[in-house]
């Protein structure tokens, strides 16, 4: 699903180098999990896959279904399949939420040829989906994320997903912010959606929220590289001794 | 010395060979009444403070500068609305266009024949209000329209009007110059709402005179066209009663030259007043400026303005607001937000935000800030699959969307809101 080789990522304006060879594959189906200390370059990773401004790759590919990301637009890569879930959702006063997920569904779905879906149609499923989420029809009118509480906006980050419903999706520290039960619904809602042919790449500083979004892999990150890759285990131990003794074990 | 001579001459020149148009005598009396204030204050200058943003030579000069006429090749607004409809052409009066002037819990007269009856209300509010609108700031625009308007219409409303009131300013004449003056008297518990649009002529002054009595309510929806070459001046004077409340909002999409004065009183408590517009323009000639002026004279008053402008492609767009809470007007709340979108580096915006406060017990916010789109903002529904054009879109409209709330009617709001986004859309 997701391939990257190789990956050297700089700051656009300054000379800091943030990712430095970074290789990293997602099976189709497999739910991924990077962890790693403060600044070791996980949000980034997650920005410059979806194609954000502000990064300069120097080096390396990304690929997704063996397409070239980095040669595509934000909403290019959108339309091929790659959703990220920010770490912190922006507001948009003035435009309501229904609105915004209409318009996203429907730009999508043209970018892709698709007809755009019918006003009925999506709002039938937007209810659905939101009512899974604990969303209620207020929220759904209001303007996207405008007074929306830290777990609000994570619940309407997963209802976008939902609805987009992308192949490959990016969770950047979906877990800061929430307390246990938001976190639950979140993870619930993320559970719901994990498919044969949907792939997550989970990134997290902490090993909770991987107690409900169970990973097939996990990665660990420092300094701009993945330095050690295990199974679930890894997790734990990273709970238990923190990250220095594992950073001191691959130096 | 030498400027005021300067001034004067210039205001002689303006008025050689103006008539005033004749009617009852009380009519007359007010008219000639604003001559002599027009030179008395001479008009305004680019030297002047109140004009220091804005050059108002176009607006002043004796010859309307011509101006294409421009045919959107759209439905006109406002359409499908059940309305009263009045049809002004090139600033006169289009019966034949126009609905029957009688409507549920209203009267309506031409203006030309108010003025010309020996008795009548419009007596106490024709260049009333708009004198007293000539301090603590002189106003020499909105007194020559008092002294010259030859059209317009008076509208009492003793009820709650069933339809909402339509003006209609149409412009076929390359170098008509229009002066249309309007009144509006709510009685005590009336309902009233007005809606403007067109760009009246290739030069346009219209001045609006509204009296809210006790408990009345004027909704006020104002959409200046998309035509280029409009050189416009308006002017609103409202005074509020208590309990009343008063909505203007005005929509500004092109135009070389427009400058809207808005001058409210509230002198009832527990008033509530609100004044808001959108201006969007394109190009080195588009300049639009919102002055208003708001006077807290009574307790519990609400007042806002809410003004958005969204500006490109070196584009100019002015605000001069001020809020005066006079002595007395305590629990006043007073808000005021002046906004612009500056679209590239080209554009500008010049706002002038004050406050003036003599009463201890209030609270008056205000704030002014300019910027371009939003990055953060615009990266987030890119990467939702919005492309960049409809994202540079949407943000727009979400930008001007706290000017478009103050539209009271939802079925207005969601018409502007729509037109707004088609043009947008349009414009690559």
């Amino acid at each position: 699903m997701l391939e990257i080789k190789g990956l050297k990522v700089k700051l656009e304006d300054e000379d800091k180098q943030i990712l430095k060879g970074l290789d990293l594959t997602v099976e189709t189906g497999k739910v991924h999990a990077i962890m790693g200390p403060n600044g070791s370059g996980k949000s980034t990773l997650s920005y410059v896959l979806s194609g954000k401004d502000g990064y300069e790759v120097t080096d390396g590919s990304a690929e997704l279904e063996g397409e070239d990301l980095l040669d595509m637009e934000p909403e290019e890569r959108a339309a091929a399949g790659l959703f990220l879930a920010f770490q912190y959702p922006v507001e948009i006063p003035g435009v309501g939420n229904m609105t915004f997920l209409r318009t996203a569904v429907n730009a999508q779905r043209k970018a892709r040829g698709e007809e755009e879906l019918s006003a009925g149609d999506f709002l039938k499923e937007v209810r659905a989906k939101a009512k899974d989420l604990k969303i209620d029809a207020d929220m759904l009118k209001r303007p996207v994320n405008v007074g929306f509480s830290g777990g609000e906006k994570k619940r309407n980050e997963i209802l976008q997903m939902a609805m987009l419903s992308p192949k490959m999706c990016i969770l950047d520290e979906t877990d800061s912010g929430l307390d246990v039960d938001a976190m639950k619904l979140v993870a619930d809602g993320v559970n719901a959606l994990r498919s044969e042919e949907r792939s997550f790449l989970v990134i997290t500083h902490y090993q909770r929220l991987l107690d409900h979004i169970k990973p097939d892999v996990v990665h660990i990150m420092a300094d701009g590289r993945i330095v050690k890759t295990g199974g679930p285990e890894l997790a734990l131990e990273v709970e238990n001794n923190g990250y220095s003794d594992i950073l001191a074990e691959v130096s | 010395m030498a400027l005021a001579k300067l001034k004067s001459d210039a205001t002689e020149a303006r008025l050689a060979g103006v008539t005033l148009p004749e009617g009852a005598a009380w009519s007359n009396a007010a008219r000639a009444d604003a001559l002599a204030r027009v030179r008395q204050m001479g008009l305004p200058t680019k030297r002047d403070e109140y004009w220091k943003y804005t050059n108002p030579s176009e607006l002043t000069a004796a010859e309307a500068p011509k101006a294409v006429v421009f045919d959107a090749g759209e439905t006109p607004l406002f359409d499908a609305v059940d309305r009263l409809k009045i049809v002004f052409v090139d600033g006169v009066f289009d019966a034949d266009a126009s609905d029957e002037l009688t409507g549920e819990g209203v009267e309506i007269e031409r203006l030309a024949d108010a003025m010309a009856a020996d008795i009548h209300w419009a007596k106490d509010l024709y260049g009333v209000l708009e004198t007293r609108g000539q301090t603590p700031v002189e106003r020499p625009l909105a007194a020559l329209n008092t002294a010259l308007a030859t059209d317009g219409v008076v509208i009492r409303a003793t009820g709650k009007v069933a339809k909402p009131i339509h003006l209609v300013y149409l412009h076929k004449d390359e170098t008509s110059d229009a002066v249309l003056h309007n009144l509006v008297k709510v009685e005590t518990g009336a309902e009233v709402t007005l809606l403007e649009n067109g760009p009246a002529a290739a030069r346009f002054s219209g001045c609006l005179e509204v009296e809210v009595a006790d408990g009345g309510s004027f909704h006020h929806v104002r959409a200046q066209g998309r035509d280029h070459e409009r050189r416009t001046v308006t002017h609103c004077f409202a005074r509020v009663g208590a309990e009343s409340s008063f909505k203007s909002f005005t929509l500004t999409v092109n135009g070389v030259m427009t400058r809207n004065e808005c001058v409210l009183e509230i002198i009832g408590d527990d008033a509530i007043a609100h004044v808001a517009g959108v201006c969007v323009g394109d190009g080195n000639d588009f300049h639009h400026d919102d002055t208003v002026f708001i006077t807290h004279d009574a307790l519990n008053g609400e007042s806002r303005q809410v003004f958005k402008k969204v500006l490109r492609n070196g584009a100019t767009g002015v605000f001069q607001g001020k809020i005066l809470v006079k002595e007395g007007a305590q629990k006043t709340d007073g808000y005021q937000i002046s906004q612009s979108l500056l679209l590239d580096d080209d554009a500008q915006f010049l706002a002038k935000p004050e406050l003036e406060i003599y009463a201890d017990d209030v609270a008056c916010s205000h704030g002014s800030t300019s910027g371009a789109i939003d990055e953060t903002a615009l990266f987030y529904l890119r990467s939702r699959g919005v492309p960049q054009y409809d994202a540079r879109n949407l943000l727009t409209l979400s930008f001007m969307a706290e000017a478009l709330d103050e539209i009271a009617d939802p079925t207005l709001a969601e018409e502007l809101r729509d037109r707004l986004e088609g043009w947008l859309a349009r414009r690559s």
